[in-house]
């Protein structure tokens, strides 16, 4: 099993410290820090902990210890044959984060920050989460570290993902549904602020994505861009080049800076996120940021949102939780206000059939947020033609969207007659 | 000229020797129809200064009273427009220096410059950005004082003293100290980190310092009159505004809270707060 194989993982040293916003957490024209005057002192204590830590060996070497025997990293790569077929064009390869230690990509993060946590002498640790992944994610590095938990979750989100739920609480997590607004991610992100804002003494807040007030952006890209390392090693043993396109989904945007993070430096690798779609592009009706956003403040960072004229936020829709989010990352912002990276959007009917897909032709039940990208995987796929080859991160596993989708859409579990035998 | 209604508000308190009262409502709330009795209430029942808030979906400094009371007025189609409309409507019948509170986004929204003129054209005394602390502020610091307008910048007990002489220096009016970590919200008990703060502010300036968060009842109020110049109260009026929205003695009633919690009254009926 080559891929297993340690040199897969690439060292700290290529990941870390590349590409740092400029003072304040400047991303061009987005991120910094905007939050009230009580956090400032706590994220100046984050950013400067992080700093040392980042180029501390002994913290970076715990942190790939335990991403190699916890996490179980590197995570393969695996060229999905049929699936290509199926799309008629390029060849696919996809970066196994299902197989991550908990089911996605999250882990990467939550288990950097919690070390982190730890040796700024935090006992208690606060997250939001949206599809419970991040939530998930936290609660098992608090079981493994011995850190007290605590886990906001939209009560919308907490009805769909209810398989989460149950483990965060099997995890020793406490898990506090938000009646608030959309009951969403975002309604979750802001309870997790109240708390933290609360008690910055004892509580570190774990953040789940690639956005927030400086720090977090640059750290969460920072403990995910293992992804993309692994990955660039891994493709160039399979094919002995960078592929001609890189496609992740894009919630906050953690599993796509992570991937991006290599093949920036290289402008042939086009690097294309995808984002909900969900039932239209019409204001409430999807979360497809860099269709509808425009530039504004939101929980500590300046991106784009779906806003109204007034600078309310607008409520989002998609069948995925981890994808239902008003904002995105600031880097991606930046990125794509370079031309480097480009966004599509999925729709929530394209992205069951991706699941479905994906299941049948694979083998590999998705993620509904990873189904997003793997829908738009076909389109790129078909544009690139046989030559090409295109790079998809298989951010999380669909275990935890079964039962939902199986309520919600009981067809998709009936075989029908246009199945191949 | 607006700008210096604060301060002579200060000096006029320092000269009598009295504590001051800040009243907090969420502009809008629960109505922007009955916003204008509502100043006037507060006004008429003895605040020194009024602070309007501007309503924001997603105001994650705030508890859970003056989150409802946000959605109250979003829900009544209040916008920051409104909030400046109301206070220009106010103006000439209330002589109380008037502060905005509000989020950056709202802001960003309708336009700095425009927001700006807009705000001084009404006769907005102070500005308070809950999440644009001074080094966020940008362009948005100077222009409002050339308009006149007061930048006022919140201090916490997690603040150093170089943060607190900051927000001395580019701030005006006041300080705005948050007497204790967390969200806005009513408390039975005020944190003694109050006192803690205020003496490490008189260290490092004499700028007029307004206390708030959690005060609740007349005893709180004159806690703080002990450290401070003056005490804010929030989320016990937006909890009486809520508990009485479409009653149509909502102004009495508030105008009697605000002289309970000053010292100067009965506890309003009801059992209030």
């Amino acid at each position: 099993m080559t891929s297993r194989e340690p040199a897969a993982m690439a060292p700290p040293s290529f990941r870390f410290g590349r590409r740092d916003p400029a003072p304040g957490g400047w991303f061009g024209e987005f991120g910094g820090r905007f939050v009230p005057e009580t956090l400032i002192a706590p994220l100046e204590e984050l950013e400067a902990r992080y700093f040392e830590l980042r180029s501390d060996p002994a913290f970076l070497s715990e942190f790939d210890r335990l991403l190699g025997s916890f996490v179980g990293r590197p995570t393969p790569l695996w060229e999905a044959t049929r699936f290509a077929e199926a799309c008629g064009g390029a060849r696919v390869f996809l970066k196994r984060e299902d197989l991550a230690h908990t089911g996605a990509h999250k882990i990467n993060n939550a288990l950097g920050q919690a070390l982190l946590a730890r040796r700024m002498g935090k006992r208690r640790i606060v997250a939001e989460t949206g599809a419970g992944q991040h939530g998930v994610a936290t609660a098992t590095v608090c079981a493994l570290l011995g850190l007290e938990c605590r886990v906001y979750m939209g009560a919308l989100d907490m009805e769909r993902q209810a398989l989460n739920v149950f483990r965060m609480r099997l995890l020793g997590a406490e898990v506090v549904g938000v009646e608030g607004g959309g009951r969403t991610l975002k309604d979750a992100i802001n309870e997790a602020m109240r708390d933290w804002v609360g008690r910055i003494d004892d509580t570190a807040y774990l953040l789940g994505s690639a956005l927030g007030p400086h720090p977090y952006p640059l750290m969460v890209r920072e403990f995910q861009s293992v992804i993309g390392h692994e990955a660039r090693a891994q493709i160039h043993t399979a094919i002995g080049r960078d592929p001609d396109a890189v496609v992740a989904c894009v919630g906050g945007g953690s599993n796509a800076i992570g991937l991006f993070d290599p093949f920036i430096e290289n402008p042939k690798v086009q690097l294309i996120g995808v984002e909900a779609g969900g039932t239209a592009i019409e204001p409430g009706r999807h979360a497809a940021r860099f269709a509808g956003g425009t530039p504004g403040v939101l929980q500590g960072t300046r991106t784009l949102l779906l806003q109204d004229e007034h600078g309310n936020i607008l409520s989002t829709d998609s069948v995925s939780a981890g994808l239902d989010y008003a904002a995105v990352g600031p880097e991606h912002a930046m990125l794509a206000a370079s031309g480097r990276t480009t966004y599509a959007h999925a729709s929530d009917a394209e992205a069951l059939a991706a699941f479905q897909d994906l299941s049948r032709l694979e083998g590999l039940v998705p993620a509904l947020e990873t189904a997003h990208g793997i829908a738009h995987a076909r389109v790129v796929a078909r544009r690139l033609g046989p030559d090409g080859v295109v790079l998809v991160n298989l951010s999380g596993r669909g275990d935890k969207d079964v039962q939902s989708v199986a309520s919600r859409f009981p067809e998709l579990g009936t075989r029908d007659e246009g199945d191949a035998p | 000229m607006s700008g210096g209604r604060i301060a002579q508000r200060f000096e006029t308190l320092r000269a009598d020797g009295r504590g001051g009262f800040v009243a907090y409502l969420t502009g809008g709330d629960p109505d922007i129809a009955v916003g204008a009795s509502l100043v006037e209430a507060l006004d008429r029942g003895g605040a020194d200064i009024v602070e309007l808030g501007v309503p924001f979906s997603d105001p994650l400094a705030d508890g859970p009273t003056i989150q409802r009371g946000m959605e109250r007025a979003l829900a009544s189609g209040t916008t920051l427009a409104s909030v400046i409309a109301l206070v220009r409507e106010v103006r000439d019948r209330v002589a109380t220096p008037i502060v905005l509170f509000s989020y950056a986004n709202p802001i960003l929204a309708y336009g700095r410059d425009r927001f700006v003129a807009d705000a001084a054209a009404a006769g907005v005394d102070g500005l308070l950005v809950l999440d644009l602390p001074p080094e966020a502020m940008g362009d948005l610091h100077p222009s409002l004082l050339d308009a006149g307008i007061d930048p006022i910048f919140l201090i916490s007990p997690t603040s150093s003293a170089a943060r607190i002489e900051q927000a001395a220096r580019l701030g005006r009016g006041f300080l705005y100290g948050i007497s204790r970590l967390g969200v806005t919200g009513m408390r039975t008990s005020i944190a003694t980190s109050a006192g803690e703060l205020a003496s490490r502010v008189r260290g490092i300036t004499d700028m007029p310092l307004v206390l708030g968060f959690g005060v609740s009842t007349p005893e709180h109020v004159a806690e703080f009159h002990r450290h401070a110049d003056a005490a804010v109260v929030g989320s016990a009026l937006v909890d009486l505004v809520g508990r009485h929205a479409g009653d149509s003695q909502l102004p009495q009633r508030l105008e009697s809270m605000v002289r309970w919690l000053r010292g100067e009254g009965p506890a309003p009926e009801g059992g209030d707060p």
